[in-house]
């Protein structure tokens, strides 16, 4: 037997009334050794900020496994600048293969389902992981934070030339 | 993931084949919510701090399950909704209908051992948009759900019975096989009702089986 699923819907303008949380950016809490921030902007297709989009994250702690006291989920509204972060471990490696990454939900008003893309970071060996190469070479770097001074930059691009790599679940 | 007849959608779409994301480690597993993220009054959104909230007071109650039946225990759920008349407590919702000042429309409670969930709320109202003329969104409550993994991460919303809304209403119509759209609306409960105190909807949510292998959503 199998049950119809329950169909998604967007989250509207309003998700700031429930779903952000006063800890959702720190996935582990400040003087967390090793802790590093994820950051950056999502923008629609006509490059603007958008302002009402959440972002979560979800990854392995350092040693790569799941299922630790390690939170793993991080959870950010964007401000009027379309700009977000999350505070984090580094996740290690999976041991299948797979480069250390970040799974990642995007939802705003005027998306009917979440978008999920992932981060990888540019300061890792990613040559051979799976998942990076099933994404046409041109557009991997979409998948890339590159480590700056404030800490590790992901923007969104929901469309446009620089448009981000959207996986299907 | 585009729906002409909701216009926000034009610009917030990607318009890039997406990818398919086979489910390893970190799409099979997902975070464990435990009783700490939840107060003891997270399900009542009628106690406000200076009385109760204004509106008819409704139990909407029901069991998350996945798509083979089996429940799901323990999994966080996460509502937001407008008031009694159509408002939402958000600085962007500025048409003339009140504020209630014992209602923020925000609740939280986690799935029993069984599946099961239950919250004491106000029916909302529904209210207008600019969408198109005249638009009106169907009452409805904003339900975000974790399940077990990555994968059955679901936000959606909550319909009430024969809305005469549904007809005008992008969103609920953008879900085009009717017999899902319908999955979307609860139920009037009379047996869950209580005598002097509330009227009671149910409303069953399935999450997709956590093995299900990467597929095109069935409405998009």
């Amino acid at each position: 037997m199998t049950l119809g699923t329950t169909p998604s819907q967007t989250v509207g303008p309003y998700l700031a009334i429930g779903l952000p949380w006063p800890d959702g950016p720190d996935v582990v809490p400040e003087g967390t050794p090793g802790r590093l921030r994820l950051y950056g902007r999502v923008l629609d297709g006509a490059g603007d900020p958008i302002g009402d989009a959440l972002i979560e994250t979800w990854q392995a702690d350092p040693d790569g496994k799941f299922g630790t006291a390690f939170r793993g989920f991080g959870r950010c509204a964007t401000d009027e600048e379309g700009a977000w972060e999350v505070f984090t471990l580094k996740p290690g490696r999976l041991g299948d293969g797979q480069a250390p990454h970040v799974d990642v939900n995007v939802f705003a008003r005027g998306m009917l389902n979440r978008c999920v893309t992932r981060i990888y970071f540019a300061d890792e060996d990613n040559t051979g992981d799976p998942v990076l190469e099933s994404v046409p070479e041109a557009r991997r770097t979409t998948l890339v934070a590159r480590p700056d001074a404030d800490g590790y930059r992901f923007d969104v691009y929901l469309q446009g030339e620089r448009e981000t790599v959207f996986f299907k679940v | 993931m585009d729906y002409a007849g909701y216009k926000s959608t034009a610009l917030r779409h990607p318009k890039q084949q997406l990818i398919a994301l086979p489910h390893r480690l970190t799409e099979v597993s997902g975070p464990v919510f435990g009783d700490d993220r939840i107060g003891e009054f997270d399900n009542d959104l009628t106690q406000g701090p200076s009385g109760e909230a204004i509106g008819q007071r409704i139990i909407v109650h029901g069991h998350v399950k996945e798509d083979d039946g089996r429940p799901v225990p323990d999994t966080l759920i996460e509502i937001w909704q407008a008031n009694a008349g159509g408002r939402y407590r958000h600085a962007v919702d500025q048409w003339p209908s009140p504020l209630d000042p014992n209602f923020t429309g925000a609740g939280r409670t986690i799935t029993d051992k069984d599946g099961y969930f239950r919250f004491l709320t106000i029916k909302p109202g529904a209210y207008p948009w600019r969408n198109h003329p005249n638009a009106w969104r169907p009452a409805h409550i904003h339900f975000s759900l974790f399940g077990r993994a990555f994968t059955q991460r679901l936000v959606t919303q909550m319909y009430f019975p024969e809305d005469p809304l549904f007809f005008q209403d992008p969103m609920y119509n953008a879900i085009r096989d009717e017999r899902a759209a319908k999955r979307m609306v609860s139920a009037f409960d009379y047996d869950a009702t209580e005598d002097h105190w509330a009227l009671a909807f149910r409303w069953d949510i399935v999450l997709r089986g956590e093995e299900a292998t990467p597929t095109e959503e069935p409405h998009a």
